[in-house]
């Protein structure tokens, strides 16, 4: 089973790559990826460059519709992802609290859908 | 026929999460478990009286329930047979090292710290205590639709983010049973001071249920200390359930209650197990420092022989344990009994910034003022008690103070 941990950025923390603290974080997080490859959970992981970065596009009517920005404005926001490999919520919660730990931010957990399409 | 009616109320009473447990291991899926044993006594309802009661209630329902999971499935068809066979088996492989009832897995599901609270005390209620919809949505004074809705949301996550069904390991044990603690208090609190504007005083359902479902829990997990401090704490609260509302629906304090009216049974059965808990040497946590508390009060034949620096010996306790405003407050009540209401009065009043909004605050700050003889304070603090406080007999009882101050 497949778990999408998200990590949410709610301005708590740095981002300047000179400063001590986030080359700290950093640190952390590659350590925290080389514990998911050697346990077997690591499947996918990546930052996101920041919402300002994004663009929406709709095009579900006659002609596509661009927006600059994200779909929804908020302090709050994605600012990179995990997806790890486990057998169940609770193995999915121990990364993620270890995950949020190394990246210093929130995280959210949920799951993806199987192959099968099972909910 | 009322025999058989007995039996089933009986065999529900002591079957049913054992059935649920049990088919919810066997078939790794709470709805289809839920549904089989709501089926399999509802069969049981129909053909008990004309067949008779079967020699293993138990057994008869755990078998009716699976054949009626396994037609469900058929039904639907949306497994092949392979994969049914699979997933019946996939969970039956059960560590050696962990408690084995299926019972306990399922508590520890229904309680999983990835659900709301609020869904843990719903999914708890009607899993493990069997309670129908209806009777929880009427306990918590939400519509049945909304109830129902809480459910099935609870066990589509269980499902879909594969909450696993197994006794946590045993780092996490401490932390998931204090988890499954809180849901069971919160049970009984809700029971007992239940809160609405036109809510009955008590549930004595509620208070009940909380009562067995922590029976359970300490006979599944005897070594867990807080969960005997738990139902100790319990029973030796409940035990005074009859004598905290007078027949007019108004809330008697502890000084006014009628003492002879106390349950003898339940207070006997809580201080064995306060004492038990004592003998063990260990260190208590917060309930059982709780129950040590109400041991105290239920061992004192009259208010005035209470003994209450043992009182405040244990409430320091757990102050060091928990150093809340809502412990300080109940500390210091303890205080005013011992050394008079001045010196508590002083231990009340810095709790105000914290407690402004918690009626138990203003009710302890008017009944220390009204026995210091400030009057028109007492009375402005009562007024304060009164419009916060939710529950009916609570708020009888403290409009008669206000209204005796002349």
């Amino acid at each position: 089973m497949q778990y999408l941990i998200s990590v949410i950025d709610d301005g708590q923390s740095g981002t300047d790559v000179n400063d001590p603290a986030v080359q700290a974080e950093m640190a952390a997080v590659d350590a925290f990826n080389d514990r998911l490859r050697a346990e077997g959970n690591w499947v996918y992981a990546n930052g996101l460059a920041g919402p300002e970065t994004a663009t929406v596009i709709d095009n579900r009517g006659d002609a596509p519709i661009v927006t600059d920005g994200p779909f929804v404005e908020s302090k709050e926001y994605m600012a990179g992802f995990w997806i790890v490999e486990a057998p169940d919520l609770d193995v999915a919660l121990a990364l993620a609290t270890a995950g949020s730990k190394a990246c210093n931010r929130k995280v959210e957990v949920r799951p993806l859908h199987g192959p099968e399409g099972e909910a | 026929m009322i025999d058989v009616r007995a039996a089933i109320v009986r065999a529900h009473h002591d079957e049913w999460a054992r059935v649920v447990a049990a088919l919810a291991r066997r078939f790794g899926d709470l709805d289809i478990a839920e549904d089989a044993a709501a089926e399999a006594f509802a069969t049981a309802v129909e053909r008990w009286p004309v067949e008779g009661v079967p020699r293993n209630p138990g057994a008869w329902l755990t078998t009716t329930a699976s054949r009626k999971a396994i037609d469900r499935l058929r039904r639907e068809n949306q497994r092949g047979e392979k994969q049914m066979q699979a997933q019946m088996l996939a969970d039956d492989a059960s560590d050696p090292y962990t408690i084995d009832d299926d019972r306990l897995r399922l508590i520890f599901t229904c309680c999983h710290p990835a659900l709301a609270m609020e869904t843990r005390v719903a999914l708890t209620l009607r899993l493990v205590g069997g309670l129908t919809v209806p009777e929880i949505a009427r306990a918590f004074l939400v519509q049945e639709s909304t109830m129902g809705q809480r459910i099935s949301r609870a066990k589509a996550k269980i499902r879909a983010a594969r909450i696993p069904y197994r006794v946590p390991s045993a780092d996490d044990l401490p932390l998931r049973v204090s988890g499954v603690l809180a849901v069971l208090f919160l049970i009984y609190n809700e029971g007992y001071l239940p809160t609405g504007a036109d809510s009955d005083p008590l549930r004595p359902g509620l208070t009940a249920e909380a009562i067995r479902l922590a029976r359970l829990i300490h006979a599944l997990l005897p070594e867990e200390g807080e969960a005997a401090g738990l139902l100790a704490l319990m029973l030796l609260t409940e035990a005074r359930r009859e004598a905290r509302v007078s027949p007019k629906g108004e809330l008697v304090s502890l000084a006014e209650q009628d003492r002879r009216v106390w349950d003898a049974a339940f207070v006997a059965e809580g201080h064995a197990l306060v004492r038990e808990r004592l003998a063990s040497g260990k260190a208590p946590g917060r309930y059982q420092i709780l129950a040590a508390i109400g041991a105290v009060h239920t061992s004192a034949r009259t208010f005035r022989e209470t003994d209450w620096s043992q009182v405040v010996a244990l409430y320091d306790q757990l102050v060091r344990l928990d150093p809340s405003p809502v412990v300080a407050l109940n500390r210091a009540i303890a205080v005013g009994e011992l050394d008079g209401p001045q010196v508590a009065l002083a231990l009340v009043e810095p709790l105000g910034d914290a407690l402004a909004g918690y009626h138990a605050y203003h009710a302890t700050r008017a009944d220390l003022l009204r026995r210091l003889g400030w009057t028109e304070a007492a009375r402005a603090a009562y007024a304060a008690a009164i419009g916060l406080a939710g529950n009916t007999a609570e708020t009888a009882y403290l409009a008669r103070r206000r209204d005796e101050l002349g």
